[in-house]
């Protein structure tokens, strides 16, 4: 048997409807092979992370462009704690300042990417950081 | 051209090919082997006289200031009067931006021009939970009509002219800036200004939305109407192309889909019993200017071409000013870089060059640091300065359309406008834009295009400076714009303020009436500003278009 389909769930929350950068991104990874599933505009964290539940992710990427970021995305990573999926990776990607990248990343954060980012960047670290759950290396 | 000067020309471009270019390309092979604009149209090694067969320069260049205006809608241009220096500003709260303004008015600028945070622009109060961590952060926080009088403090509302980037909830605004000036003893026949007011380009690319494309465009007719009727010098719906390409469009996707918005509202005005000639003069327009410097000015030029023709052919409108494509121009936000950010000066006075260029009526320059924040005062400053140094150093406002009679700038002009009937034709056959939006057509070929371009970058067929190449290895660190933390607190403090302090009664009977005209088909404008006037909140006259027309959800489209 060949090894599980990774499934990514590509996510944008806040009220921007910037979603050039996560549009491209989710296709960018569904050309690399991986299963997208794209959650459409203006998702608030609880709607966020409850498709990742019920779809059964192995990663969660977020493309944030509204300033929201230090309060919309730990508030995912905490809803799937509370959920029991805190093996889910979440990455994000936008318009998230430096200075601001270690809070996030000590929130459960895994990777930012900040403008100027390759597709390639992106899905090489998805190839060595996500693994289908359970199936830990 | 007569027939002998053509065969001359052609004769030399012949010999010109078979000894001189041939020696050149012989020695020196060209760079690429396809050269194109950022848009990928191709662009040919040279352009000379009478490419083109049968091309009518008279009728298709023309004259400024007559039909079809390619060369500008007006006879002396800037030599009469320079564009509006409009920069677009908002964060915080009214108190924050209202400073704002004051200082840009004291910088020489000449009209203002309001950023709305994102909980505005999508109709939800500032103590909604949707509205978390976005009150006040990429615009100015208004929910009640006393928001709008601090916005407007110390400003003469019948002097300056005020543009409002609010679309879904555009209706709304304008009521409350209709009743802010009513309480100053300020006629609203004097008051200009604009409104966006531009719902399609919402729903194909800027994505703030309320209530379904239908409806939403019955509130569009309603504010057309009421405008008509009561604000003869307000601009009702600014059909734009800025949000369009900055979502990833080409120039002639910006072009095609803002022209058919445009051919929708105007539809849409004559179905609502208007007389084209009374709505159409105050309808103006917003594109975006990108890198690629003479396609940003051929599609101006084609824009108002291609519009004069659309307005006297398609809707028989027999007013000039009917035909005439006004237009506010923005540098591309999109083009800027988060790497080596003085660059982006540097872009953006090139982008504003080919805005003036292309014959715009009012433009804003972006400022270096905005693809991490909203500008600093500093940034803001050089922007500004960037647009009067065109108008007073370069010399280029000093003639009609310069660029015109550019053997290259004509073809690529009428080769956008050829490119966009085609879009425009495939359009008319879905049934007009509203249809080809609820397919999901335009959403689709914008999604094509930007990753077909990021494709591009990826493998460097298309450069950006600091970015996939010319690299530094270390960040250059610039100053930021802060938003104050408090200010989400100080905002909700002052809508519960509102809500505890106004009649009651009076807020349930607006509502109630409003909730009436939207439910009976009736003009809903005069029960909405009746609804701010008794301090009836932003989020809760949306919630009865909420309840009236449902909430719309957008098939999410890779």
């Amino acid at each position: 048997m060949g090894e599980p389909r990774v499934r990514i769930l590509i996510a944008k929350p806040g009220l921007d409807g910037h979603d050039r950068g996560a549009k491209v991104v989710a296709r960018a990874l569904r050309d690399a092979g991986y299963e997208v599933i794209y959650t459409g505009l203006h998702q608030t964290p609880e709607m966020i992370a409850s498709a990742a539940v019920q779809e059964d992710v192995d990663a969660i990427g977020i493309s944030i462009l509204s300033g929201a970021h230090n309060a919309l995305l730990p508030r995912v990573v905490a809803l799937l704690r509370e959920q029991g999926a805190e093996d889910v990776t979440v990455f994000a990607g936008g318009v998230i300042p430096d200075e601001d990248i270690p809070g996030l990343k000590a929130a459960g954060i895994a990777e930012v990417f900040t403008p100027g980012t390759s597709l390639e960047e992106i899905v090489s670290w998805v190839r060595t950081h996500v693994r289908p759950r359970g199936v830990r290396a | 051209m007569d027939p002998g000067e053509r065969a001359r020309w052609e004769e030399a471009r012949r010999r010109w090919e078979a000894t001189t270019l041939r020696d050149s390309l012989a020695r020196h092979p060209e760079r690429l082997e396809r050269f194109s604009t950022v848009s990928d149209l191709e662009v040919a090694r040279l352009y000379g006289p009478g490419e083109g067969a049968g091309r009518d320069d008279l009728a298709r260049i023309g004259l400024p200031g007559e039909y079809p205006f390619t060369r500008g809608i007006h006879a002396t241009m800037y030599r009469g009067r320079l564009w509006t220096m409009r920069m677009f500003a908002g964060f915080g709260t009214a108190e924050d931006t209202n400073a704002r303004f004051h200082y840009l008015l004291s910088q020489g600028q000449t009209g203002l021009s309001v950023a709305f945070d994102m909980p505005t622009l999508m109709g939800y109060d500032s103590d909604h939970p949707r509205a978390l961590g976005e009150v006040g952060r990429e615009g100015v926080a208004v929910d009640t009509v006393e928001d709008m009088d601090i916005l407007f403090r110390g400003i003469p509302l019948d002097q300056v002219t005020t543009s409002m980037t609010i679309n879904a909830p555009a209706n709304v605004l304008l009521a409350m800036y209709v009743a802010v000036a009513a309480d100053r003893g300020i006629d609203p026949r004097a008051l200009g200004g604009t409104i966006q007011n531009d719902i399609l380009k919402e729903f194909i690319a800027q994505k703030e939305w309320i209530v379904p494309p239908r409806p939403s465009m019955k509130l569009v007719q309603d504010v057309l109407v009421y405008c008509t009727r009561e604000l003869p010098r307000w601009n009702t719906i600014s059909i734009s192309g800025y949000h369009i390409r900055e979502a990833g469009a080409t120039a002639v996707q910006e072009l095609a889909f803002t022209l058919a918005d445009g051919i929708a509202y105007v539809q849409a005005g004559i179905d609502a019993g208007l007389d084209v000639d009374a709505f159409a003069p105050r309808l103006s327009f917003f594109f975006d200017v990108h890198n690629d410097f003479f396609e940003e000015v051929a599609k101006l030029r084609a824009a108002r071409r291609m519009w004069a023709r659309i307005m006297r052919e398609r809707f028989g409108a027999r007013a000039p000013r009917s035909w005439m494509l006004r237009t506010h121009a923005q540098t591309a936000g999109v083009s800027l870089t988060a790497q080596q950010p003085l660059n982006n000066i540097v872009r953006t006075a090139l982008q504003a060059l080919a805005a003036v260029l292309g014959g715009v009526q009012s433009l804003h320059t972006n400022s270096m640091d905005e693809t991490y924040a909203l500008p600093t005062e500093e940034a803001v400053t050089v922007a500004l300065r960037t647009q009067q140094i065109i108008a007073h150093e370069t010399g280029v406002a000093n003639t009609v359309d310069p660029l015109g009679g550019s053997y290259f700038v004509e073809a690529l002009t009428d080769r956008l406008e050829e490119e966009a009937w085609a879009y425009i034709r495939r359009i008319d056959e879905m049934g007009g834009m509203l249809a080809a939006i609820e397919r999901g057509y335009p959403m689709r070929e914008i999604a094509e295009a930007s990753y077909r371009y990021q494709q591009q970058l990826e493998r460097r067929e298309k450069i950006v400076v600091g970015v996939n190449a010319f690299a530094d290895a270390e960040p250059t660190p610039i100053p930021l714009h802060k938003v104050d933390p408090e200010v989400e607190r100080r905002q909700v403090e002052r809508l519960r303020r509102v809500r505890a302090t106004r009649d009651a009664g009076a807020v349930h009977r607006a509502l109630e009436d409003l909730r009436r005209a939207a439910e009976e088909g009736g003009n809903t404008m005069p029960p909405l500003v009746e609804a701010v006037r008794a301090r009836a909140s932003l989020g809760e006259i949306c919630d009865v278009f909420r309840r009236v027309y449902g909430e719309y959800r957008e098939q999410a489209i890779l």
